[in-house]
C-alpha cells in the first residue's frame, strides 16, 4: 500500500492505496464520487474524464498513485453553492444529453476545450470531443451546448 | 491488473539504477499505452518506475538549427509550444493529431518513441527529420533507433532523455487515420533539408520505414508530381480489417504527394 495525499474538488484527501488502484475506482469506490462513470474501461469512450491539475484526463487510464499531490476535479466539483457551472447550465439549456451516461465526461472534456479555445467552432468541438462517445448519438445538441458553454465561460471571465 | 510495486525516483540516475537492478521493471511516462496494456494483462511488470518527478525532462527549447524536446514533453505541450510551432510547424500539428485530447494531455514523446508502435505518428517524424535520440548514456540516430515492430535500439535499462531535431527547410505530415483510435492506417512525413529530402512512412508496415526512391526523386524536383508515379510494393505491408496491404501501398503514394504539397505551402 502507498500513502497518497491529493485535493479532490477543493478538499484534501489522504488514503492508502494499492499501486494498481485506478484513479476512477478510487474516486468512485473510496470517495463515493460516482458521477465519474466507467463506460468502456479501455480509455476510448471518455465517460471517466476528470481534471487533474487543470487538464482533462481519462481516469480509467491513470493510477491513483499518479494523482498523488495533484488537484483533481470531478463533475461533482463544478457547481458552487447550488449554481451550475456555465458548461453544465449550457448542457441543460441545449438539451445536450439523452440518457446522460456520457455527460459528466463530456462536460469535463468541454471545459478543458473552452479553457484553450474561448470561442470554439463546431469543427473544433467535434474534433476535441473525438475521445468522448455518446451512444445515444446526441452529438448535435452536445456541440451546441459546448459552444454556448464556452461562450458563457469566457463571458463570466 | 496484476499487482506490482511503484516508485517515483527523483533523478535519471536513480531511475536507471532501479531498472537495472529489478527484473521485469518498466518505466512509466504518460502511461497511455502501458496502463491499458497492463489492464488487459498483456504486460505484468513487477515494478513501475514512474518518471513523473523528472520535471526537467519536460523542457522544449531551440538553439541554432536544433529543436530539443524533453522525453517527458506531453503531446499537448509539443502541439501548443510556440517554439515548436515557429520552427517545425509540421511537428506541432502532428502532435495535435495524436489520439484524443486526453491522450495528448498525458502521453509523452519519449514514451511514444520507446514503445515504437508501428502505427504511431512520432516515429515517422523523427525518422523523416533525421532526429537524434539522446539517452542516459549515448545519442542514437533515428535511422538506427527504430529496429522493428515495438522494437528499438534501446538497451533494457536505457532511458530516453530528449530528442534533438534538426530544423528542416520545410516539412509536412499527412495521415489517413483510423477514426476511432486516430492511429495511422498510413502516415507519411516528408522533410526537406539542406542535405536532402527524407520520406518516412508509419502505419503501413511492421515499423516505420523510409522511401529512398521518393527521396531521390524529390531531391531533384520537390513537387508532388515527382512522386505520383512511384508505386509502393504491397509485399510485407500490413493487412487488417481497416485496410488491405494494396490499399495501404496506394495510400503511401497519395499521402506522400499531399505531404509534399503541404510542405511547399509552408516553405
Amino acid at each position: 500500500m502507498i500513502a497518497i495525499a491529493l485535493t479532490v474538488n477543493g478538499k484534501p484527501v489522504a488514503a492508502e492505496v494499492e499501486p494498481r488502484r485506478l484513479l476512477v475506482d478510487f474516486l468512485r469506490d473510496e470517495l463515493g464520487l460516482t458521477g465519474t462513470h466507467i463506460g468502456c474501461d479501455t480509455s476510448q469512450c471518455g465517460a471517466c474524464v476528470v481534471h487533474m491539475d487543470g487538464v482533462s484526463v481519462k481516469s480509467c487510464s491513470l493510477l491513483a498513485v499518479q494523482a498523488d499531490g495533484s488537484q483533481v476535479t470531478t463533475i461533482e466539483g463544478l457547481a458552487s453553492d447550488g449554481d451550475l457551472h456555465p458548461m453544465q447550465a449550457a448542457f441543460r439549456e441545449h438539451h445536450g444529453l439523452q440518457c446522460g451516461f456520457c455527460t459528466p465526461g463530456m462536460v469535463m472534456s468541454a471545459i478543458d476545450l473552452a479553457a484553450r479555445v474561448p470561442e470554439p467552432s463546431p469543427a473544433d468541438v467535434r474534433e476535441w470531443l473525438s475521445g468522448n462517445f455518446c451512444r445515444c448519438t446526441g452529438y448535435h445538441n452536445i456541440v451546441q451546448a459546448v459552444m454556448a458553454g464556452a461562450r458563457a465561460m469566457s463571458t463570466d471571465g | 491488473m496484476h499487482p506490482f510495486d511503484y516508485i517515483q525516483p527523483g533523478s535519471v540516475a536513480e531511475a536507471v539504477g532501479l531498472m537495472r537492478d529489478t527484473a521485469d521493471a518498466r518505466f512509466l511516462a504518460g502511461g497511455m499505452t502501458l496502463i491499458p496494456v497492463m489492464k488487459q494483462r498483456l504486460a505484468a511488470p513487477s515494478l513501475l518506475i514512474d518518471l513523473a518527478r523528472l520535471a526537467e525532462l519536460r523542457a522544449i527549447s531551440a538553439k541554432g538549427g536544433t529543436l530539443t524536446i524533453g522525453a517527458l514533453a506531453r503531446h499537448a505541450a509539443v502541439a501548443e509550444s510556440p517554439v515548436v510551432q515557429a520552427r517545425i510547424p509540421a511537428l506541432a500539428s502532428l502532435a495535435a493529431g495524436i489520439g484524443d485530447a486526453q491522450v495528448r494531455n498525458r502521453g509523452t514523446i519519449g514514451g511514444s518513441l520507446a514503445n515504437n508502435d508501428p502505427v504511431a505518428d512520432y516515429p515517422a517524424a523523427m525518422l523523416a527529420l533525421g532526429a537524434r535520440i539522446r539517452t542516459d548514456r549515448r545519442c542514437i540516430d533515428a535511422d538506427a533507433f527504430f529496429t522493428g515492430m515495438f522494437a528499438t535500439a534501446l538497451e533494457p535499462d536505457e532511458m530516453i532523455i530528449q530528442v534533438e531535431v534538426p530544423v528542416p527547410e520545410a516539412a509536412a505530415y499527412q495521415k489517413f487515420e483510423q477514426p476511432a483510435s486516430h492511429y495511422a492506417v498510413a502516415g507519411v512525413m516528408v522533410a526537406k533539408a539542406a542535405d536532402g529530402v527524407r520520406v518516412a512512412v508509419t502505419g503501413a508496415g511492421s515499423g516505420v520505414f523510409r522511401m529512398p526512391a521518393m527521396e531521390a526523386a524529390l531531391a531533384d524536383d520537390f513537387t508532388p508530381a515527382a512522386i505520383t508515379g512511384i508505386a509502393v510494393p504491397a509485399d510485407g505491408l500490413n493487412a487488417d480489417l481497416h485496410a488491405s496491404a494494396e490499399y495501404r501501398a496506394h495510400l503511401v503514394t497519395v499521402l506522400a504527394g499531399r505531404a509534399v504539397a503541404a510542405a511547399m505551402g509552408r516553405s
